[in-house]
């Protein structure tokens, strides 16, 4: 019973990495994103369309790393854009977002039909030596594909980026406090425009992660809502990849947990569990904001503004 | 000056009524016109893809007598209504309304247009130029149960559902009692994923099925491609639904329901041409014609095969009814007592699993 126990916990674990994936990517873009100032809340139109692409790219020139690349290139394209709306144009950055989130959708299934049940080679799990013999961290850490593994390397690699460099003490400046960055000669429309894209770069991959490992092929409207599930994990994370990590995993984790205890046969409605990942993030959510209330807030302090530079 | 003008608008105007009704009369060339209103993308290769597929037949089969009009990803609102005044604005006499939450604004269109002939899916409606019709894809379940019970080894199955309503559990019903008529040993598992279309949750919910030890798998999401190809990938037979998809996994592929629109369409428009239409209930099932089997998969051996395409023979006569009384819910109380036959009313208001559903039924 304890074996079969163990087994199902891995399975859970596992199943938990996986679905987990393609919004941490997102989630660790908007981070990036979010750090300098700018909200896009176009993560879903934005993931899509990267599906899509990746999609696309894969199936006339069968190679997926240039798939995956291109899904990269496309998001930066649309980061770019909302970029040069909300930075050059001072545009409304909830509704810029809101709008390249419903572009995304219809561009992608516009442009999608012709792509429906291609066949293409998806992106396969590979081993790593040592690691992926190891019992119970092999099966739940490695036993998967390299855009899993290279997730493990990037939400250490941004923090460090993002807390110890630079680099990162730019970034945060601008989130912060525009003008006195400016004035300590930090061009801050460059910054911007490059953390949106490089962020939007992030969520096209998550994208494709979707159509390129998991579906293996394009559908119309396959992220079904987790970019708006990236959005809440940036808040919830606090604006810090680690946290992005576990709050990734919480949500991925109810999902592989509430499918599995219905193939165990548990007697609880599938509707109760199919809400689970939606109301841990939410209380999860409400318990760490609450937890803040008088700690001092680790919002961007300059997030959703437009930055207009001193005459 | 004041009466020039009125000469020339007058003359504008008849050389305009003149153009308009020779442009009424070229109109007027096809016999009939047909629209179809479907609620999902016709790329989804499953339920959407099989309707778009049967207007090509149709369209084809009556070339010169009747043209379409077909919209895809209809919302069941008030959206549907304007979509269906538009088709009839358009000349449209008959309108295929094919999805279940359709009725209400075609109830309110039809009041309009009593001249209009409405094919409703699923749901009856008591009104003269409103006709109901079910696609029943139980009988094709029944014999990927058969094919799946003879060909599982762990007699484990899973089922990836979509929603526990009617016309679901009937599927996985007669999935079941497909697998129990020659396997009774074999027990099938059900997975919710409570969304008609979400390629990552249904993947996520085969592989926790796979990770239980099955080693067949069956679904009945809108869109096919997702679990089919998660099961090529992992080894795990498969069997369809509503669409044949089989070259997507030529290793695993068993068979499935095949939904044939076509001839079903054609005779409708035939009967609306000929004005001896009549409001009532069809059901499209293997006996009529439009249900049929997807070709199999190359691992079902020949005798599997043979079996399976005799049962066929005898459900399109009427020698199998495969939901004959008796039959008993998975706790064991009974639903049809012997000899009972169950009527679409019946059907349509199903709401338990038959024995043999490794679990119970979610309450709502």
């Amino acid at each position: 019973m304890n074996i079969e126990i163990g087994e199902f916990l891995i399975a859970v674990s596992a199943g938990m990495v996986r679905s987990a994936t393609p919004v941490l990517y997102a989630t660790l873009g908007e981070i990036i994103t979010e750090r300098s100032g700018i909200l896009n809340v176009g993560l879903e139109g934005i993931m899509l369309v990267g599906a899509f692409t990746g999609v696309a790219v894969t199936y006339n020139i069968h190679s997926i790393v240039l798939g995956l690349l291109a899904a990269m290139l496309v998001g930066l394209l649309m980061g770019l854009f909302h970029a040069l709306l909300c930075v050059h144009f001072n545009a409304n950055q909830v509704g810029t977002g809101i709008a390249m989130s419903i572009f995304g959708t219809g561009l992608s299934a516009y442009l999608g039909m012709d792509y429906v049940g291609k066949q293409i080679n998806a992106l396969g799990a590979c081993k790593i030596p040592v690691l992926s013999d190891l019992p119970v961290i092999g099966p739940i850490f490695f036993s998967h594909d390299v855009l899993v593994y290279l997730t493990y390397l990037l939400v250490p690699l941004m923090a460090f980026i993002i807390n110890r460099t630079r680099i990162g003490l730019t970034l945060r400046a601008v989130g912060e406090e525009p003008r006195a960055a400016a004035a300590a000669g930090v061009n801050v429309v460059q910054t911007r425009y490059l953390a949106t894209a490089i962020g939007a770069a992030l969520a096209g991959l998550g994208g494709a992660y979707l159509s390129l490992a998991y579906a293996q092929g394009w559908s119309e409207n396959i992220a079904a809502g987790r970019g708006w599930i990236a959005v809440g994990l940036v808040l919830f994370a606090s604006w810090s990849p680690f946290r992005a990590l576990i709050g990734a995993y919480l949500f991925g984790g109810a999902i592989s947990l509430q499918l599995r205890l219905q193939a165990a046969g548990l007697d609880v409605s599938p509707y109760l569990l199919g809400m689970l990942p939606y109301v841990l993030v939410i209380v999860v959510l409400s318990i760490s904001t609450w937890r803040r209330k008088n700690a001092p807030s680790s919002v961007p302090t300059a997030l959703g503004l437009p930055y207009i530079p001193q005459v | 000056m004041k009466n020039k003008l009125m000469i020339v608008l007058l003359g504008v105007f008849f050389l305009g009524f003149g153009l308009l009704s020779s442009q009424a009369a070229t109109n007027s060339l096809p016999a009939l016109k047909v629209g179809f209103l479907c609620v999902g993308p016709v790329s989804d290769m499953g339920w959407n893809y099989t309707e778009q597929q049967g207007k090509v037949y149709l369209e084809k089969t009556l070339a010169g007598k009747v043209e379409t009009v077909f919209a895809e990803s209809v919302h069941e609102s008030a959206e549907a209504e304007r979509v269906m005044e538009k088709m009839i604005a358009q000349g449209c006499k008959l309108i295929f309304a094919a999805s279940y939450g359709y009725l209400e604004p075609v109830l309110r269109v039809s009041a309009r247009h009593p001249d209009v002939t409405f094919m409703q899916l699923s749901r009856f409606a008591d009104k003269n130029n409103i006709g109901t019709y079910f696609g029943l894809t139980g009988e094709g379940f029944y014999l990927a149960g058969v094919t799946a019970g003879r060909m599982t080894k762990t007699n484990k199955l899973g089922f990836v559902g979509s929603h526990p309503v009617p016309s679901t559990l009937w599927a996985i019903n007669a999935y079941t009692l497909g697998v129990h008529s020659v396997n009774p040993k074999a027990k099938v598992k059900v997975v919710w994923t409570e969304t008609w279309i979400d390629p990552v949750l249904e993947v996520e919910a085969a592989k926790g099925l796979i990770d239980t030890g099955i080693d067949t798998l069956a679904f009945d999401q809108s869109d096919s491609l997702p679990i089919v190809k998660a099961a090529e990938s992992k080894g795990i037979k498969v069997s369809g639904c509503y669409a044949d998809v089989h070259q997507f996994a030529p290793k695993q592929w068993l068979t499935g329901p095949n939904l044939n629109w076509g001839p079903f369409y054609v005779k409708t428009c035939q009967a609306v041409m000929d004005h001896n239409w009549k409001n009532g209930v069809c059901i499209c099932d293997m006996g009529s014609g439009v249900l049929e089997l997807a070709p199999f998969g190359a691992s079902v051996p020949e005798p599997v095969r043979k079996e399976v395409l005799a049962l066929k023979e005898k459900i399109k006569s009427g020698k199998l009814v495969i939901f004959a009384g008796p039959i008993k819910d998975s706790q064991g109380a009974e639903r049809l007592s012997a000899g009972q036959k169950p009527d679409i009313q019946w059907i349509s208001k199903m709401n338990f699993f038959v024995q043999g559903i490794d679990g119970n039924l979610p309450k709502n």
